[in-house]
């Protein structure tokens, strides 16, 4: 082995950081799915009739569905019976009002993923909506958006407060016949968040919310749902992290956003779960259903995602342009190490008239790492005028790893125009030594030739999260940055 | 400061040098001539030290370094520099951030404090100057479509930017038309100084109009065969390379 393969291979060789877990007492219903345990979920959250009805019918259309096998990920076969499908700290009975009521050992398990939530959201501006596991433990900043009519909650809440609201939107973008995890998400989720942009409002700070899975043997399954009304504008930033675990576990996600007339949605996702060790065991499913319509004309939605951890990953935020002048934007990093799987990509559907869609894709995948994109561009008869352009690159380092490119196009009106542009490099070893030769760290070097490879992707996402997400990959991709 | 004692190096099992001895002081500027695949580039390599060039015998001290000992990244925050025969390119990643992250790198080396982005601009924009470059070229990305002379001025622009003590340009002249010749040896004289030793791998004597050196060396299949002052190098663009070889019972290529 030569010293450039070996240094990469060391390099992408470094061990997870944010590998611990709390002990926390938890609210934990026994293991397994059927109408019982869904209606004890709901009832746990004390819900609406119209929402149990709505797991219910969730649930059984489920039980005649399959899991998909088209993607190109392999698993042993997830035992549905097998996951605890609701599990939340135990604080006291009405859930803590601040972050000062909030479990101390939480707080410091935030701490060491390096979310200051109190300064993040004071330097920062930034509202963080914190869920730990399946219950929302923190919001900020809420007060402050509530004066501009501004709803920002955990989603339980918002059945609660705004069950109009959710009564209307949940499940209009992504159906519960959708797919077989959105179906399973339909019918078992216990919390996520909710958000709502009165017409003409500009959301004055970027909306933040930080998944974390903790319990043993927890699927989690949360819901976000993000309205833009007429002439709103939202930018909403999530971030993932999980602690180091053995077993396997399922993340089924599903998010709907929706923009009416002159609306837009900016969606940045920062995805850093357990990718599972070197050789490949533990780390999480991460099997997501994230759609957006863009429903009315001139609205405009765009997803940006950094996609570093998770054993698999299987997940295609679309948008639907229905309205006229819609626009679509879909801005991807995904890096692969070790056995990572990542099957990823977008699905753009073009309905109104002079519709414009854009796909920046980048696979990164190193190690054992496979790394698929899958996209669709589909043009239907209606949307005269349509514009695509996808550009999709991978970049691989070392000789062990793949990357896949799937790309479907649909067109069935003639005055669309569809490009689709695709490329393939490796980190040289002549990039190396150019750097090395420079008098740069061989891991600084890495970590600059990928940032600058993403960089198309990391202009997209807000200053401080482009930072973060550079340090990300660096730590992904060797752990000594940061 | 660099001294390199019966030097052996192979690539792929193939010897290309076959014993090298050179001594280059502080000051001094040397020529290293010779045909195509007589082995400067694989010197140059070596001395920088890139995998793949195995060196199966002796040794090169550089200011009491065992250089063969340290890699490159060591070499280059000691003061080594190399001037690349074919810059790669780095997508995405400006000439500004490369440079000075470059810069920072070698000043922590030297328990100097790192550059701020205003400082760096003042400095790389006077050597810009210098080199009559256009200042839009620092948010290029990292030799990405540039011309074959851009890519050559790019690596000057470094050298004058990192102040190595022990430069090699490794064919800078290839593919420069005359006035970007003379822009780029103006550039490298202006780094002519005591504390410096420049080395210039070169086919062609043309650039050692510009850059008049103090010793010219030339190669022959992995020898130096031949040593001198600057006039080596005329007598050989009257020559050409045969006569060394001749004359000096080089074995013939078959």
């Amino acid at each position: 082995m030569n010293t450039a393969t070996k240094s990469l291979d060391e390099l992408i060789g470094r061990e997870y950081r944010h590998g611990f877990y709390t002990l926390l007492e938890t609210d934990t219903v026994p293991p397994g799915l059927n109408e019982d345990i869904i209606r004890l979920i709901s009832a746990k959250k004390n819900e609406p009739d119209f929402m149990l009805e709505w797991r219910l019918k969730a649930y059984r259309h489920w039980l005649t569905m399959k899991e998909p096998e088209w993607a190109n990920v392999h698993h042993p076969a997830i035992n549905y019976q097998d996951i605890v499908y609701y599990s939340a700290p135990k604080s006291d009975k009405s859930g803590p009002r601040s972050l000062d009521d909030v479990d101390p050992e939480l707080l410091r398990t935030y701490e060491r993923l390096g979310i200051p939530l109190k300064e993040q959201a004071m330097l920062a501006g930034v509202a963080v909506d914190a869920v730990f596991d399946s219950v929302s433990v923190a919001t900020t900043f809420r007060e402050k958006l509530a004066e501009l009519g501004i709803v920002f909650c955990p989603f339980s809440e918002a059945v609660q407060n705004h069950p109009d609201l959710v009564r209307q939107y949940l499940g209009s973008v992504v159906p519960h016949t959708d797919n077989f995890y959105a179906a399973l998400n339909a019918a078992v989720f216990s919390d996520g968040s909710f958000c709502y942009i009165p017409p003409g409002v500009r959301c004055p700070m970027e909306l933040s919310t930080y998944f974390r899975i903790n319990a043993k043997n927890t699927g989690q399954f949360e819901r976000t749902l993000i309205i833009a009304d007429k002439d709103a504008y939202v930018s909403y930033l999530e971030g993932c992290t999980a602690p180091m675990r053995d077993e396997n576990q399922l993340h089924a996600a599903v998010v709907e956003l929706v923009a009416l007339e002159g609306a837009r949605i900016k969606y940045a996702t920062v995805q850093n779960w357990y990718p599972g060790d070197k050789e490949g065991k533990g780390g999480i499913y991460n099997f997501v259903t994230k759609r957006g319509d863009c429903r009315g004309a001139n609205s405009h939605i765009s997803w940006t995602q950094v996609e570093t951890g998770s054993a698999i990953t299987w997940k295609y935020p679309s948008v639907i342009l229905r309205g006229d002048n819609a626009i679509g934007e879909f801005y991807s990093v995904a890096l692969t190490n070790h056995y990572q799987q990542a099957d990823t990509g977008t699905k753009m559907i073009h309905l109104g008239r002079n519709t414009r869609s854009t796909v920046i894709s980048k696979g990164i995948s190193a190690g054992r790492g496979q790394n698929t994109y899958r996209g669709q561009i589909k043009v239907l008869t209606g949307a005269e005028g349509a514009r695509n352009y996808t550009q999709c690159d991978s970049l691989l380092l070392g000789s062990h790893c793949g990357a896949h490119t799937f790309p479907y196009i649909e067109v069935k009106n003639p005055t669309a125009k569809v490009e689709h542009e695709a490329s393939t490099s490796r980190i040289g070893e002549d990039q190396l030594f150019y750097c090395t030769q420079r008098g740069i760290a061989p891991e600084d070097a890495v970590s600059m030739i990928v940032s600058g490879f993403c960089k198309e992707v990391f202009k997209e996402l807000p200053m401080e999260f482009a930072v973060e997400a550079q340090k990300l990959l660096g730590v992904s991709l060797e752990g000594s940055t940061g | 400061m660099l001294l390199v004692k019966n030097l052996h190096a192979s690539v792929n099992g193939k010897e290309i040098l076959h014993g090298i001895d050179l001594h280059v002081r502080a000051g001094e500027v040397h020529a290293i001539m010779g045909p195509n695949g007589s082995g400067k580039s694989t010197l140059a390599q070596v001395l920088a030290g890139r995998e793949g060039y195995q060196v199966t015998q002796g040794s090169v001290t550089y200011l009491d370094h065992d250089l063969l000992a340290m890699p490159p990244e060591a070499r280059a925050r000691e003061g080594v520099f190399l001037a690349f025969q074919y810059p790669v390119e780095i997508p995405g990643v400006s000439i500004a951030l490369f440079l000075k992250t470059s810069l920072n790198a070698i000043r922590r080396e030297r328990g100097l404090p790192e550059v701020d982005a205003m400082d760096f601009l003042g400095l790389v924009r006077e050597r810009m100057k210098r080199l009559g470059m256009d200042e839009a070229f620092l948010t290029r990305a990292v030799n990405q479509g540039f011309s074959g002379g851009e890519k050559k001025r790019n690596e000057v622009l470094q050298l004058a930017v990192l102040e190595p003590l022990l430069a090699i340009l490794d064919e800078t002249d290839s593919g420069l038309d005359i006035d970007a010749l003379k822009t780029v040896a103006d550039g490298v004289n202006a780094m002519r100084g005591p504390e410096r030793a420049i080395v210039v791998v070169t086919h062609y004597q043309r650039l050692l109009d510009y850059i008049v050196p103090d010793y010219v060396h030339v190669l022959s299949q992995g020898r130096i065969v031949k040593s001198g002052g600057p006039e080596l190098a005329r007598e050989l663009e009257l020559h050409g390379y045969g006569w060394v070889e001749a004359k000096n019972g080089a074995r013939q290529v078959a």
